[in-house]
Order: structure tokens, then C-alpha cells, then sequence
């Protein structure tokens, strides 16, 4: 008993000193999903970010950074200790990476109240997108339902009679049906909803077999998405049944995973290899130098994310007290791998949403490649709920 | 003389937050907490599986039904904190009384395994409700008090207050005759048997209390997090107690509190130095399985 | 509903169930026999799992991938024994869980450390990587029909070594009575040794082939080392036949609460309420399920004990 005492009293000193001992630097709490299914897009989020803070010489906005990085294992509580930790204890200036949208919103609050900006490079539920919009939430990436709408309204233009929809039953999950049917007017025949992290899709592939639909858009993140499509592929349906998805699942890390099969499959996004600017060109190739693999868009996101802070607290002088000033500087915009990037009131972005298609190049890599544009200064749908400006 | 170390240690415990607050330290505050609760679960599971030589496997459904009962009724409009804390004991209480009344008629290994059955049950059950966070657990608003405002602070004086009651209410169950008959029956049951004593009856009786006590652990866990998560209720969340009653001490008085302490510490330190932490975790616990099977108390029993 | 989608679902579930009974036969011996409980048989599976994806990058073929995870999960597998497993024989039954519990643990952390944090690739064979037409109309994977192939296979295996050798007999001897069975001079120490080995490179198998339809990850164990507990309580623990029985069916069971509950409860509930409800009833069902074998016929549906 004496030397449990001992030791918590020898722990609390610890952590004394080590409050004390810290310059002055930005810190920034990294929590993301590093293990388990969802593992391939932190990693590519974190491995942006640190891109981006190498090409900033290690500095936001001219402040020396330090960077806490913990692993959330697509688990909400692991991601509550870690964000609580972050916030108390390390007292970071701000918090980003989450993937997953029911990690983000069972931490949400807890970083909110503390006041601390929250940037997120992936996330983007819906709920922070009308009425329960939050100065502290800026997303760099998208508002989930967009690459959905944008699906949703090339599928139209394509005129398919009828679709079956799949999704992971999670807020992102169901933001992006309900963002697909926002323009996709034909018949849906079936929206089936599935266990999140669900690897054998068995059941539902016999599901679409009977329902013999014209065409299938699934949202399908990370593992989930190279499991469906290769199972769509081994029952035979990928060239019977014409399969449409979002980026996310069509990006650099499920064709690795699922390879040739994927040729030819249309996909949205806000980010394309192609996009013609120095920051993204830059980007894509050192990304390619450093990682040894073709960057996805999550990479892109986490590249921003960086360039965002840089930019904003630039332009308060490295003051990090000044909250509002910071917010603004942040909504007014910056320049992305996007080119340059605005925000509505509610933290979310105002872009543009490409076509892609898969496609295998003469010397036989699959890439994806930009094909059109679907959507130009697009808002999300949420906008005009949020009471903020 | 005896009492010179506890007394110090106590006030030591008391005088923490105001110290706390001085040096920038909430973060430790909030962990001492975390380690109180455990502590209560723990020993709670001690009761049973220590004194009682009862080893379910399920513990952790009373646990995480005290923190789902919170967030449920904070949900539902319930705000004050007695009515909630009345029927989150309470439903712990009738669930451990309903699962005791079935799997104590069991022994063994069959009573391990009905135990997690119903544990699982539990589990999925209360994750089917996606009004109620499914998988992703639920956001427990801290209820009202009246007489007292529930922050992180008072909070831990609450928690303090409670691990204290509880320990003194175990402490006097363990040295009554109730205590010895426990005991009794988990040393040789025929011979309890044998001599007349009902011997489900106090079994059961052990059980619900033991529920009863982790659920109020359950609920001052939803309070310390502001959540109710699926995790409380997993199994893994069932060897995690059972760790720390081995780690601890089974049968020993302070084999919880010990247990909870040791265990939370060396996952907070390890976790910062390595990613591979639950490796340390699992050998020190295949250390003390093997090696040390009385656990922390048994050892310093016998160095004293 | 139509009847191939019937047809397809009771194959994934008889796909699934064989799969779980390669991993119930190794833990029922084990309990049955040594009254040991071993969490970590979960975790053989997943060194399988890991080690045939390994294999398949080194050798390019699937199928000496699977023979070599085979091999070496089961020398892992002697190896635990003869180190860990065996100082918990005398041990009860509280120990045998924590001391297993921790070695999910140390297992997980050493995976993680040889092979990192993020989930491995393995892929059916190219060969199988299409639908085969069982019935006109009715198509199935390739893939699945060669798990439900080798199920099968190591099932009739593994009823003629428990049935028509001298080894399985020593077998059920042991699960029937120890103690006489070593009293008439069955070399029980030995003969564990070699059962775990086996049962460890059963866990392999069902590792290779459901890791291509999953995931390699780590902690894929945990989730159906409970499965396979329910599955040996419903057979009956010690029995090769109950597990058999168990396993096929929980899958059965698993499958029908993912696919057919809901599509019944989608009749009178919103999609996402159907979704959610069907597979949470599943679940439900099969503890339930367990625990009413517990209560009432607590030696399961075979039982091996005299």
C-alpha cells in the first residue's frame, strides 16, 4: 500500500515538470484511426499532415509545432481517454484527424467546451452542419453527404431505372444515402443498412442478386470497401451490375487491395491527381517520393489540414488567444491542393466535385483519373440551418 | 500505530483537488476518479469471486447498466440524481438477482460460461437500440443534486465518499457470520450443505450485493466520462475487473482496491511509452497468474 | 423470397459454420479432455490468418501458403502448450482463463509488432476468384463452395481419427474419464501435446480461408473465440460430433439473423431499424440458446462425459 502512494506521488511530480517544462509551441493533438480496418486512411491523413508540416520546415504560421499523435481503433471510448488526455493534460491548441463520423461526434462536445478548434480532415457529420454548428468545428475536407450528391446526381444524368444503396449503418453512413437521394430522383428499390466494420457482405450480395437492380452505388470506407468489392466481383455481379461509388471507396488504397477488377468504375471527388496548381503538384509528387505509393485524396485532406493552420495562424501573428480572430482567418480561406479553398458560416467548404474513373495506364498502374466535373462552388445542403456567420 | 498510514493516506486523498487545481494537475484528479471507481467495481467482483469463490464471468453487465441507466434516463428527461442513482441500483440489483437465480443452479465451468452467456446477451441487447448509441455508446449528462452541483471536483469527493462506505460495508459483511459462511461454502460446499446452511440463498444474496455495488461503480463511471459506452459491457471490460481482483489479491480485503490501483497505473505509464503497452499488461498478468497467485496483498502479506 | 436467395444464404451459413467448427473441435478437446480453458485459441486462428498471408507473398501460392501457416501455427501451438498451457492443468479454472486472457494479450502486441498495426491483404487464388453456377440460375462464389469444400473434408478427417484409430480412441477415452484413461495407460501428456498442435493447425486453416473474406487483423480472434465457446456448450463440451452439430448451427443461425430477419422486420420497420434489429436478434438468439443448454441439458446436446 505505502509504495503504491509512493509511486502515485512520484507520478504527480512527473507530471508537474513536464507541464512546466514546455516552450512555446503550437501543439497539435493528432487522434486517428492507425489500427484495424479504417488503419489504411489515418495512416494516409497523418502521413499527409506530416508531409505538409515537412514542407513548412516543421513550423505553423512561423510557431515551432509539436504533434501528439494517439490511435483511436475506430473506438469511441479509446478515442474519449485519448482526447481527454490530449485535452487536459498535454493542453493542446487544437485537435484534428479524426476518420470515422460517430468517433467524431462522441468527442466532439468534450472539445468544444474546452475551446479548443477542432480541424477536421476527414468527418464531416452532418449534425455540425446545421443547427448544432460550432465556432470551433472547421472541416477541411467535405460535408459527408457531398461525394454522395455528386454520385447521386451523375447517376441520374446516366438515367438508370432503378438503384439498390449500401451503406455502413453510421451517421456517415446514412448522410450519404440521404445526400445521394437529394439528386438522384429515379427509383431506389432497395437502402440496406449493414453493421459498421462489417466484412462479409455475403448477405447483402445475395440481397442485390434477387433484387436485380440497374445499377448499385455503395459508400463502403476503407476494409469494408475492398471486402464488398472484391466479394461483388467473385459472385460474378461487377460486370452484370454496374457499380457506382464515392471516392472513398475507389481511391488509391482499396485498388491496391483489390486491383484490375476495379478498371472502369466511375467515382467522385473534391480532390483529383490531375488538379493543375503548384500546391497540389508539389504535393503529389513529393508524396509519391517520400511514401512510396500514389496519395489519396484522404492524404490530401490531412496535407490541408496543415496549410490551413499554417495559414491562419499566420494571419494572427501567432497569437493563439485570439479565438474569433483565428476563426475567421480560417473561414476566409486559404490556399489547398484544391487551389484556393472558402468556407460557409457552419466551418464546412465551398467546392468543387469531380468525376473520376478507374483506369489502367500503358504501363499497367491503375489510377484513377479525372473525367468531368459534376459540381462547381458547391455547398452542402445544411448550410442555411446554422445559426452562425 | 495501525492507524497513523491510513490516516495520512486519507488525508493525503482529501487534500488532492485543492492541490491539484494549484499545480495545473486536473488531469490526475480526474484519474484518481477513474481508479476509485474501478477500485468499487472491483472489489464488488471480490465479493463474489474472492469470498465467494464464484468466478462469473459476466460482471460487467451490472457495470454497464449502471452507466446506461444514467445516460438512458439523463436521455429520457430524468434529471435528478437521487431518483437516478435509486433505479440504476436497483436495476442492477434485479438483474444480478435474475441472472443469480438461474446460473447459480449451476457450478463450474458451466457457471463461468452462463454467466457470460447472459453477460453477452446484455451486451447485445442494449447495443440494438440505436436511439440509444448502438455502438457508440451514449452521452450522460450529469444529473442535478439540488443540495450540491455534480463537477469533476465534487465528483471526486462523491466517489471518495462512496468507495469508503462501500469498503466499510464489505469490511463489516467479510467478518460477520454471513462473511464465514461465504467462505465456508467456496472452502467445501457439500460440508456447508451438509450442515444446513442454505446454501444458494447466501450465494445469491453475495451476488446481488455484488451487483448492486458495480452498478453504483457504473454510474459514477458515467458521471466521471459524461458517456455510456458498449465497452463497459463487453467481455473484454469482464476479464479487465477479473484482472484486477487476480492482480490485487482474490480474497483479500484490499485485493480490489490494490488491484484497480496497480492496474490503472501501469496502463496510464505505458501507455505513453509505448504503443505496445498491453504487452507489459499481459505479462505482469501471466507473472502474477502463474507466479504470484495470491496477487499484490498475498505478497506483501507475507513480506510484512 | 425468392429460392436462390434461400439457397445462397444457407450456404454462407453452412460456409461460416464449418469454418467455426474447425475452430470448436480444437477447444472442445482441449476442455474436454484437460478440463483447460484456453482463451487464446483465438488467437492461433489469427497467427494462421497471418501467417498465410505472409506465406502467399514469399511463395505465390495459396495453397502452400496454407499448408506452411498450418505447420507453423500448430509448432506455435506445441510450443505454448509445453510452455504456458501446461503449468495450467492443475490449476482451476479462474487461473486458466486470466493466464490465457494475457496471452491474447502478449499474442496481439507480438503480432502487432512483427507485422504493424494496419490489416494484411490476402486474396482468394486468382483461380477462384469468380461465381461457379451450382444450379441454372443460381451462381456462388468459387471461393466460398472450396470452404465449404475443405470444411467438409477436415470434418470426415477428423471423425475417422477420433473414430477409427487408436489415437482417437485414446482420445475419447480421455474426454470420457482421465483418470482411468491414464490408469489404463493412455500416454495423456504426449498425446496433448500432439492434440493441441492439431487443434492449433485446424484454427490455421479456418484462418487462411476466412482471412481473404474478412480481415487480417489484429484481435480478428476475439470475436469468434466466443462463437466457438457457444458452439462447444451447445454440442457438448469433449465432442467432436456436437461441435459439428453446434457449429453448423450458430452459422445458420448467424446468417439468418443477418439476411432473412431483416428483410422479415423490414416490412414493419424503417430500413435502418431493420438493419440493426435483424443481426442484434441473431445475437441474442444464440445466447440465449446457450444459456438454456446450461440450464437444462448443461452436458449439451452429445454429451462426451460418462
Amino acid at each position: 500500500m505505502k509504495k503504491a502512494v509512493w509511486l502515485m506521488v512520484f507520478l504527480g511530480l512527473i507530471g508537474f515538470s513536464l507541464a512546466l517544462a514546455q516552450p512555446r509551441t503550437v501543439k497539435v493533438g493528432f487522434v486517428s484511426t492507425l489500427s484495424g480496418g479504417g488503419a489504411a486512411l489515418g495512416i494516409d491523413v497523418r502521413d499527409g499532415f506530416n508531409l505538409a508540416l515537412r514542407h513548412l520546415n516543421n513550423q505553423l504560421g512561423g510557431l515551432p509545432v509539436e504533434v501528439i499523435v494517439a490511435d483511436d481503433q475506430q473506438n469511441p471510448d479509446v478515442a474519449r481517454q485519448a482526447v481527454d488526455r490530449m485535452l487536459k493534460r498535454d493542453r493542446v491548441d487544437f485537435l484534428t484527424g479524426i476518420i470515422f463520423s460517430n468517433i467524431l461526434l462522441a468527442v466532439g462536445d468534450a472539445i468544444f467546451e474546452e475551446k479548443v478548434f477542432y480541424i477536421s480532415p476527414n468527418a464531416g457529420p452532418s449534425e455540425y452542419a446545421g443547427e448544432q454548428c460550432n465556432p470551433y468545428f472547421v472541416n477541411v475536407a467535405w460535408q459527408n453527404d457531398n461525394l454522395h450528391e455528386a454520385m447521386g446526381q451523375y447517376v441520374q444524368t446516366r438515367r438508370f431505372e432503378n438503384v439498390f444503396l449500401l451503406a455502413p449503418n453510421y451517421p456517415a453512413g446514412r448522410d450519404a444515402l440521404t445526400g445521394f437521394k437529394r439528386y438522384f430522383k429515379g427509383r431506389v428499390v432497395a437502402e440496406v443498412y449493414h453493421r459498421l466494420n462489417q466484412l462479409d457482405f455475403s448477405a447483402e450480395i445475395a440481397q442485390i442478386r434477387a433484387a436485380r437492380p440497374k445499377a448499385v452505388y455503395a459508400f463502403e470506407p476503407g476494409a469494408m470497401g475492398v471486402n464488398f468489392i472484391k466479394q461483388y466481383a467473385e459472385a460474378g455481379l461487377l460486370r452484370e451490375i454496374p457499380l457506382f461509388l464515392p471516392g472513398f471507396s475507389a481511391d488509391a488504397d482499396v485498388i491496391r487491395a483489390v486491383g484490375r477488377g476495379m478498371v472502369g468504375i466511375y467515382n467522385s471527388s473534391q480532390w483529383t491527381l490531375e488538379l493543375n496548381n503548384p500546391i497540389n503538384q508539389r504535393f503529389v509528387e513529393d508524396f509519391r517520393k517520400t511514401y512510396n505509393r500514389t496519395p489519396t485524396l484522404y492524404a490530401s485532406q490531412g496535407y490541408d489540414a496543415a496549410l490551413l493552420l499554417d495559414a491562419a495562424i499566420k494571419a494572427v501573428g501567432g497569437d493563439l488567444s485570439k479565438k474569433d480572430e483565428l476563426r475567421k482567418a480560417m473561414l476566409a480561406g486559404f490556399n489547398s491542393t484544391r487551389g484556393p479553398l472558402r468556407f460557409s458560416p457552419n466551418g464546412y467548404p465551398i467546392q468543387n466535385y469531380y468525376l473520376r474513373q478507374v483506369i489502367q495506364q500503358p504501363g499497367g498502374e491503375i489510377v484513377n483519373r479525372q473525367v468531368g466535373t459534376i459540381f462547381t462552388n458547391h455547398r452542402d445542403a445544411y448550410v442555411d440551418r446554422c445559426k452562425l456567420r | 500505530m495501525r492507524w497513523i498510514f491510513p490516516t495520512v493516506l486519507l488525508g493525503l486523498l482529501l487534500a488532492f483537488p485543492p492541490i491539484a487545481a494549484a499545480m495545473g494537475l486536473e488531469f490526475y484528479q480526474g484519474l484518481l476518479t477513474k481508479i476509485m471507481i474501478f477500485a468499487l467495481a472491483a472489489s464488488s467482483l471480490n465479493l463474489i469471486l474472492g469470498y465467494g469463490g464464484m468466478v462469473s464471468f459476466g460482471h460487467a453487465a451490472y457495470f454497464g447498466l449502471g452507466a446506461y441507466t444514467v445516460a438512458i434516463l439523463m436521455r429520457e428527461g430524468v434529471t435528478s440524481g437521487w431518483v437516478i442513482w435509486a433505479v440504476a441500483v436497483g436495476l442492477s440489483a434485479l438483474l444480478a438477482l435474475l441472472i443469480g437465480a438461474i446460473s447459480l443452479r449451476t457450478r463450474g465451468i458451466y457457471f463461468i460460461m452462463i454467466t457470460l452467456a447472459f453477460a453477452q446477451m446484455i451486451y447485445y441487447l442494449v447495443v440494438s437500440f440505436k436511439q440509444y448509441g448502438g455502438e457508440d455508446g451514449l452521452r450522460a449528462r450529469r444529473p442535478e443534486f439540488g443540495l450540491f452541483e455534480l463537477n469533476d471536483t465534487t465528483l471526486y469527493y462523491l466517489t471518495l465518499g462512496v468507495l469508503l462506505a462501500a469498503l466499510y460495508l464489505l469490511y463489516r459483511l467479510v467478518h460477520s457470520r454471513f462473511g464465514r459462511v461465504l467462505q465456508a461454502i467456496r472452502e467445501n460446499e457439500a460440508r456447508a450443505l451438509a450442515l444446513g446452511y442454505p446454501v444458494f440463498h447466501f450465494q445469491l444474496v453475495a451476488f446481488v450485493l455484488a451487483g448492486a455495488l458495480a452498478g453504483l461503480a457504473g454510474v459514477l463511471m458515467a458521471h466521471y466520462t459524461q458517456y455510456a459506452s458498449p465497452n463497459l459491457l463487453a467481455w473484454q471490460q469482464s476479464g479487465h475487473l477479473m484482472m484486477m481482483v487476480i492482480l490485487g489479491g482474490v480474497g483479500q480485503f484490499w485485493g480490489g482496491v490494490l488491484g484497480a490501483l496497480v492496474l490503472s497505473l501501469v496502463e496510464e505509464i505505458l501507455q505513453d511509452l509505448t504503443i505496445h503497452w498491453q504487452l507489459g499488461v499481459g505479462l505482469i498478468l501471466l507473472f502474477i497468474v502463474l507466479f504470484a497467485p495470491k496477487g499484490l496483498a498475498g505478497l506483501m502479506r507475507r513480506g510484512s | 423470397m425468392p429460392p436462390s436467395l434461400f439457397i445462397e444464404q444457407v450456404l454462407n451459413g453452412f460456409q461460416f459454420g464449418l469454418m467455426l467448427f474447425l475452430l470448436a473441435a480444437g477447444l472442445t478437446l482441449v476442455l474436454g479432455i484437460m478440463d483447460t480453458i484456453n482463451l487464446a485459441h483465438g488467437s492461433l486462428y489469427m497467427i494462421g490468418a497471418y501467417l498465410t498471408a505472409t506465406l502467399v507473398g514469399v511463395t505465390g501460392s495459396f495453397w502452400l501458403a496454407v499448408l506452411g501457416a498450418v505447420l507453423g501455427t500448430a509448432l506455435i501451438g506445441m510450443l505454448l502448450e509445453l510452455s504456458v498451457l501446461r503449468q495450467l492443468y492443475r490449476r482451476d479454472h479462474l487461473s486458466q482463463v486470466l493466464a490465457t486472457f494475457a496471452l491474447i494479450l502478449i499474442i496481439n502486441e507480438v503480432v502487432r509488432m512483427i507485422w504493424g498495426s494496419q490489416p494484411l491483404l490476402l486474396s482468394a487464388p486468382e483461380a477462384l476468384s469468380g461465381p461457379v453456377e451450382i444450379l441454372p440460375g443460381l451462381y456462388y462464389p468459387a471461393f466460398r463452395l472450396v470452404i465449404i469444400g475443405v470444411g467438409l473434408l477436415v470434418a470426415l478427417l477428423l471423425f475417422w481419427l477420433v473414430n477409427r484409430t487408436r489415437v482417437g480412441m485414446w482420445l475419447r477415452a480421455g474426454a470420457s474419464n482421465r483418470e482411468m484413461a491414464q490408469a489404463m495407460g493412455v500416454p495423456i501428456k504426449p498425446l496433448f501435446t500432439l492434440l493441441f498442435g492439431v487443434g492449433a493447425g485446424l484454427c490455421a486453416i479456418a484462418g487462411a480461408f476466412l482471412g481473404p473474406i474478412l480481415a487480417v487483423q489484429i484481435g480478428m480472434g476475439e470475436s469468434i473465440l466466443i462463437l466457438a465457446f457457444v458452439v462447444i456448450v451447445i454440442g457438448g463440451i469433449g465432442s467432436i460430433k456436437g461441435a459439428l452439430v453446434g457449429a453448423l448451427l450458430v452459422g445458420l443461425v448467424d446468417t439468418a439473423g443477418r439476411a432473412f430477419l431483416p428483410l422479415l422486420l423490414s416490412r414493419v420497420a424503417p430500413p435502418e431499424v431493420a438493419s440493426n434489429l435483424g443481426p442484434a436478434l441473431a445475437s441474442i438468439l444464440i445466447y440465449l440458446l446457450m444459456a438454456v443448454v446450461l440450464f437444462f441439458r448443461p452436458q449439451g446436446l452429445f454429451p462426451a462425459r460418462t
